[in-house]
């Protein structure tokens, strides 16, 4: 359902114009005060904006929808299992994420082009952040995504399904970052606090990934979250179909 | 050697909370059976129907489909059922043709059938030549019900189960789909609710009444016929008054009681007659009605109860009988 309806190409098209002109706006900025962080690095640092609402927008119709208009009954009466259900509509809201974000390379390969003097430098493509920032971005998709399943797995309203969506990935990515700034503040949180907070830090995640540091702890979160959100997901349909 | 049925469903209970959608349901249908489901509003038709596909679980109770437990194998369950439900969802932005073969490949037809089995799918329900590759969101409602009539029968399942496959159509499509519906004789067990009921007399085998959850009434017409309206009917047209009808016919010893009178013309009126008798009273009636000073007799003929007539007894029945337990109605 996802790819034949138009909401979706909608949403890919206010996602490459966003990213466009962000991109366009880094590239000025760094022309006017010469900055020691790589576009690219810069560029992924703001994942978050269209995070926000690319993902509500792919996930909220994806079963909610479904429910609405009662075609989630005649899929339920079909074999498929309802693991393969959620899955499936999970795989297709990934997939078209990740394709969205691997459209963004098209935007240094054309100010490459049309400036093959910037390119000089090689800080336009340099390959190491943006391998690291795909493997985050593929990595922390796997959460993002699986919240707007899940979120649309509760309800029969697209509507709350993506104000949900909406609101938790704000708590889980900026309220990270917030209990980031509270340890810091306070200083005297024992280590395993603090250890827990590093845990959850999405932004961080983003620095360890861009610089090259790829840690396996960032994996094992994003994919238990999903897991277990997934599942939860499977167990709603099962009850709720 | 005994066939196994193809439907068996056995103290089928089902309760949203504290109201009782069915209750102890008990009923059989054999293969190659067109049965109805008749019943008001809310009267736990829908219920029982995505009980039977696997949807939803019974509370209590058992349902076997083609021999195997509903509760215990939903999913090879699945493999036998084709399921329209009430309303036909369907996704508005697809292609006719690009639904039915994306519903094919859920129901594990194999690729290389999957062309035909469309094909043929889409040439029964007469979608093939006019709206192969017309987007569901501009189809006429009729055409969306043939859609979801074409997706029930993909795959060849043993078991059809219609959710009000007539409902919003017009008298031509209605008559089309009770065409569709005599194909499938013998060849599928169909089960199929409905509200048009000379629908389901006209294309079921037999009729299973349904009202506040339990079952009322189950047989064919003509048992029915006999079990709740078990007396003579007769329509006549006479010129003079009704009471000297009931005078006469009293007067022959003829236990009749006219149930309604509508006037043609002046003096000409049709009445509608019941008589306790048995068998064999036209000549009869005829004979005693002919002739006479009071009245003339202008036609007499027999009138068959029509299922709205059983259907408005049957569930009245029900209703005196359960009046005095606690109100149990269905979602």
């Amino acid at each position: 359902m996802l790819f034949i309806s138009p909401p979706t190409y909608i949403a890919a098209v206010l996602f490459l114009c966003l990213m466009g002109f962000l991109y366009w706006a880094i590239l000025r900025g760094m022309v006017n005060t010469p900055s020691e962080t790589l576009p690219t690095v810069q560029f992924f640092s703001v994942f978050w904006i269209p995070v926000f609402f690319v993902v509500p927008l792919l996930t909220m119709r994806s079963i909610a929808g479904e429910r609405s208009i009662g075609t989630l009954d005649t899929l339920m009466t079909t074999p498929a299992s309802r693991v393969a259900v959620i899955l499936s509509k999970f795989a297709g809201a990934y997939l078209f994420y990740m394709l969205l974000w691997v459209l963004t390379i098209g935007f240094p390969l054309v100010t490459e082009k049309l400036y093959p003097h910037a390119s000089e430098s090689g800080a336009l493509l340099e390959v190491e952040p943006l391998v690291g920032s795909f493997l985050f971005l593929a990595t922390s998709g796997l959460l993002f995504i699986s919240i707007g399943i899940f979120a649309s797995s509760v309800t029969r309203s697209q509507l709350v399904a993506g104000m949900l969506t909406f609101t938790t990935l704000f708590v889980v990515i900026i309220g990270g970052q917030q209990l980031g700034n509270l340890a810091d503040a306070g200083g005297d949180l024992s280590t395993w606090a603090v250890a827990t907070v590093n845990y959850l830090q999405i932004f961080e995640h983003l620095d360890d990934f861009s610089r090259g540091i790829i840690d396996t702890r960032p994996f094992f979160y994003y994919a238990s979250i999903t897991f277990l959100l997934l599942g939860l997901s499977t167990l709603v349909i099962e009850s709720k179909a | 050697m005994e066939t196994t049925p193809s439907i068996r469903v056995k103290d089928l209970t089902r309760q949203y909370g504290a109201l009782t959608a069915i209750h102890k349901v008990n009923f059989t249908v054999n293969p190659g059976e067109v049965v109805g489901f008749l019943g008001p509003n809310g009267a736990g038709k829908s219920t029982t129907m995505r009980i039977l596909s696997g949807i939803m679980s019974a509370t209590s109770g058992s349902a076997w489909v083609g021999g195997i437990c509903v509760a215990q194998n939903p999913h090879e369950v699945k493999r036998k059922i084709g399921y329209m439900p009430e309303n036909n969802p369907l996704p508005n932005d697809m292609r006719v043709v690009e639904y039915l073969r994306f519903r094919s490949r859920l129901k594990e037809v194999p690729g290389h059938k999957l062309r035909a089995t469309v094909q043929e799918a889409m040439e029964i329900c007469d979608l093939a030549r006019t709206a192969r590759r017309k987007i569901i969101g501009t189809l006429s409602k009729g055409f969306r019900q043939r859609v979801g009539i074409a997706d029930a029968l993909l795959g060849d399942p043993e078991i059809i189960i219609m959710d009000e496959p007539t409902i919003g159509l017009d008298p031509h499509q209605i008559q089309g789909i009770r065409k569709l519906i005599d194909n499938l004789r013998g060849k599928h067990t169909v089960i199929l609710s409905s509200h048009i009921l000379p629908e389901i007399e006209r294309s079921c085998d037999r009729v299973i009444i349904i009202n506040r959850g339990r079952i009322v009434a189950a047989g064919t017409s003509t048992e029915l016929r006999e079990e709740f309206l078990p007396s003579n009917r007769f329509s006549i047209i006479i010129e003079g008054s009704d009471n000297a009808v009931a005078a006469r016919l009293t007067s022959c010893g003829i236990d009749a009681t006219i149930l309604e009178s509508t006037p043609i013309t002046e003096n000409r009126s049709e009445l509608n007659l019941r008589v306790e008798n048995k068998d064999g009273l036209g000549p009869q009636l005829i004979q005693l009605l002919s002739n006479q000073r009071e009245f003339i007799l202008h036609s007499l003929a027999p009138r068959e109860p029509n299922l709205e007539e059983i259907f408005l007894a049957a569930t009245k029945r029900s209703w005196e009988e359960t009046i005095e337990t606690k109100p149990k109605i269905s979602a």
